[in-house]
């Protein structure tokens, strides 16, 4: 009963693939505000050089006999140089009008600002950054203003930044790596206990509805409820169906002993031939029909049984021979003659109703399918497991058939014509597996079959 | 008006050609094809054995070398970027200020040592030291100065033997001479003094260090201030009548540096000609009797003596200061 379930995505995958979204996002917004920052940060250092040469130079400036001399000293250009030697311009302006210094930084219709930093562009196309600041200079008839540009290209600077973008990109590139390794453990530990509630379930037997019993995370609580409720709905429904087919096999077994015992005894008050031949088979459909609600009754006291062992100390052997006794006038009947081997006491830890009932159905089929005057030999040792051995000297087992005829209502081929359910090693293998054991089926070598069932 | 402007455009190219050269000269290739434009201000002499050994690897091309003031190059560049190869001069300062402006070109395949070179553009090929040259015949019997603080001494106590017989550049015509005086300017204070010194002896003024060698070699001058060592010492190998004194207390060296013109007709070659003069191959060939000083490779790097190739050098250029500086100059100088 395996049927394919619909998958559309994974939990983990999805999980993962979102911790590592989102730390790729991250890891390119860490790139871009530090790039940013840096790029502010150097700029910050050009300007305040660049303001620096600008001091230095307004600083030099004086009024001599009137005319504006503005001697400025060598550091004022020197503290320019970079390592990239980024161009240097300046221009000394007084009153608007160019003194000294790169025509280009007096634009004639005086648009660069006085004072502050900003960027312009050479006439060649280079980009500069420029600091500029005015001074008055008073003297002693003449007020004038002096307003001094300095500006420098951008290549250190870029230099620098393309170092920091680098850096920060590697940087960046490891904070990636780290998370995505990160997200896998996370999804994978997030996951885990899934797993675990998946491969508890997975492992139990076939009759184990019992709820789940182990703690699980707050989040699987209503999931585990739902399957525990599911699982004792199912529980109480299998129990219905087995006390219910219990109750129809004993309310039918029990008006049919008595539709035969009616009918044995018309057996003996009818003549004609066509009517014995008919209550005949009456009586031999009644009684199929009886032992099929016996076995049906059997397997459900069974499998109520197998939930709850109840184990006793018990001698195998003294089970055994107490077996035989009660079926020695059956097999006589066919004259069939039943050797137990051993007669060593074998003790074992079990439920003595189950066993007598899957040995019984045991010799019950062995009997069944035995020739006339044969022998059927029973086995019983101690080591290495408990066992009983049973060899017939029948027809064996359909080699074809012999891995499914332990399953329910599962007969053989040669089976026809014998009164039978299906039931009998069904119940005898469900016997041994409620106590850890197990039945084996096989045909011996010169003809007849094995039962061994072991505890 | 309009007769004159036509007059003006006719003669115009005439003009350029009659750039009134120091010296100009064809080096002729094997089999020229083409011909590479130097423009420099280093004598001829100095630099022809550079050429052929850069003609004889590439025997395709002319070098047509000319030779003008160190003061007139950036001029004549602006002027026509086009018309020159490559630039050479020993005006560091003048060098810087024309690779700033954007008139060199980037050469990023040349590899040179960080303080020998400027954005990949500007190459220095020379280190020379500024050198004091004296006639042997005005100190006999007496100790030559070593440095400057001895040299005013020696003129102050002798001022009758030096009148009129001392000699340094005309810092307003020469661009070397300028550097050079501003670099002392800059390192000490002694350097005004001297000036003052030798300003009251009547001192003479020029506008290349041959002329003060020549003379100094004569006994016309006895004593000449920053003279291109370089020159000296090759001038020397013919002629011992006079002393080079390299100042002990702080001596200036200029490294005579090269670059291509942006706008060169010729990138390629003219590359290889600045590679050519960069990796000094021509040091070790037999040609340097009379050639210019390898640039001195320091175990630590740069010399320390050397002026840094730096945008500062931009500083005494600047109008406001070079007024102020031959200002004083003057002040020192012409008494």
């Amino acid at each position: 009963m395996t049927e394919t379930v619909n998958v559309s995505g994974s939990l983990r995958r999805r999980l993962t693939l979102t911790l590592i979204g989102g730390a790729a996002v991250l890891a390119v917004v860490l790139f871009a505000v530090v790039r940013l920052y840096a790029a502010q940060i150097a700029q910050q250092g050009q300007d305040s050089i660049l303001s620096a040469s600008v001091t230095s130079m307004l600083d030099a400036a004086v009024l001599r006999d009137g005319a504006v001399v503005v001697d400025f000293p060598y550091a004022a250009l020197s503290m320019l140089s970079t390592t990239s030697d980024d161009r240097v311009f300046y221009a000394i302006l007084q009153d608007q009008t160019l003194l000294s210094g790169y025509k280009h930084l007096s634009p004639p219709n005086g648009s660069f600002p006085t004072t502050g930093t900003f960027m312009a562009e050479t006439p060649d196309g280079a980009l500069i950054r420029v600091a500029s600041d005015s001074r008055t200079l008073v003297g002693a008839d003449t007020r004038t203003v002096i307003t001094v540009f300095v500006a420098q290209t951008q290549e250190a600077l870029q230099v620098t930044l393309n170092d920091i973008s680098r850096r920060v990109a590697l940087f960046g590139a490891g904070f990636f790596c780290l998370s995505a390794l990160l997200s896998f453990w996370a999804s994978a530990s997030t996951i885990t206990p899934i797993r675990r509630l998946t491969s508890s379930i997975a492992r139990r037997g076939p009759q184990d509805l019992s709820p789940v019993a182990s703690p699980v995370p707050s989040e699987m609580v209503s999931l585990v409820e739902s399957l525990n409720r599911l699982m004792g709905r199912l529980d109480k429904a299998l129990s219905q169906s087995e006390e219910f087919i219990a109750e129809a096999a004993h309310r039918v077994r029990t008006p049919l002993a008595t539709v035969r015992s009616h009918a044995e005894a018309m057996l003996h008050r009818v003549d004609r031939d066509e009517n014995r031949k008919a209550l005949r088979a009456m009586v031999r459909a009644i009684d199929e029909s009886s032992r099929a609600a016996g076995q049906l009754l059997d397997h459900a006291m069974i499998t109520f049984r197998t939930d709850h062992l109840e184990r006793e100390e018990l001698n195998l052997t003294d089970l055994l021979q107490e077996l035989v006794q009660r079926l020695t006038p059956v097999a006589e009947m066919k004259d069939i003659s039943l050797l137990v081997e051993n007669t060593e006491p074998v003790l074992v830890s079990a439920d003595a109703i189950l066993l007598q009932n899957a040995i019984r159905n045991l010799i019950d089929n062995a009997l069944k399918y035995s020739p006339m005057e044969s022998e059927i030999t029973i086995r019983v040792s101690a080591s290495p497991t408990p066992t009983i051995e049973i060899w017939d000297q029948g027809a064996g087992f359909p080699p074809d058939q012999i891995a499914n005829l332990s399953s329910r209502f599962s007969r053989g081929d040669n089976a026809k014509g014998i009164i039978g359910s299906g039931l009998g090693l069904a119940i005898a293998q469900d016997v041994a597996e409620a106590h850890g054991g197990a039945l084996k089926l096989s045909n011996l070598p010169g003809g007849g079959a094995c039962v061994t069932f072991s505890l | 008006m309009r007769y004159i402007l036509v007059v003006i455009g006719l003669l115009w190219p005439m003009l350029i050609n009659a750039q009134a050269w120091e010296d100009q000269q064809l080096f002729k290739g094997e089999n020229p094809v083409q011909t590479l434009r130097v423009l420099s201000s280093t004598d001829t002499g100095f630099f022809s054995p550079i050429i052929q050994s850069f003609l004889a690897a590439n025997p395709d091309w002319n070098v047509e070398y000319l030779v003008t003031g160190t003061a007139d190059i950036s001029a004549i560049l602006q002027q026509s970027p086009q018309s020159y190869d490559v630039v050479i001069s020993s005006a560091m300062d003048l060098q810087v200020k024309l690779v700033n402006d954007g008139f060199a070109l980037k050469l990023p395949s040349i590899s040179h040592p960080d303080w020998a070179q400027w954005r990949q553009s500007l190459f220095a090929f020379t280190s020379e030291p500024a050198t004091i040259v004296v006639n042997r015949s005005a100190f006999r019997g007496k100790s030559i100065p070593a440095n400057r603080q001895e040299l005013i001494r020696a003129l102050r106590e002798a001022p009758e033997v030096f009148d009129g017989k001392l000699g340094t550049y005309d810092v307003r015509s020469s661009g070397v001479g300028y550097l050079f005086a501003t670099q002392d300017a800059r390192a000490s204070e002694t350097f005004w003094r001297l000036m003052e010194v030798m300003g009251g002896l009547k001192l003479r003024l020029y506008c290349c260090s041959g002329d003060m060698i020549d003379h100094v070699a004569s006994g016309e001058l006895l004593v000449a201030y920053n003279v291109l060592g370089s020159y000296a010492a090759a001038r020397q190998l013919q002629d011992d009548r006079f002393e080079i004194i390299l100042p002990s207390d702080f001596p200036t060296t200029m490294m005579r540096t090269g670059f291509v013109s942006k706008e060169t007709k010729h990138p390629v070659a003219a590359e290889r000609f600045v590679r050519h003069l960069v990796d000094g191959r021509y040091f070790a060939t037999g040609l340097n009797t009379s050639s210019l000083p390898q640039l001195g490779l320091y175990p630590e790097g740069r010399n320390p003596t050397v002026i840094p190739l730096e945008p500062a050098l931009m500083t005494y250029l600047d109008k406001l200061k070079r007024r102020t500086f031959i200002q004083e100059w003057s002040n020192a100088v012409i008494q």
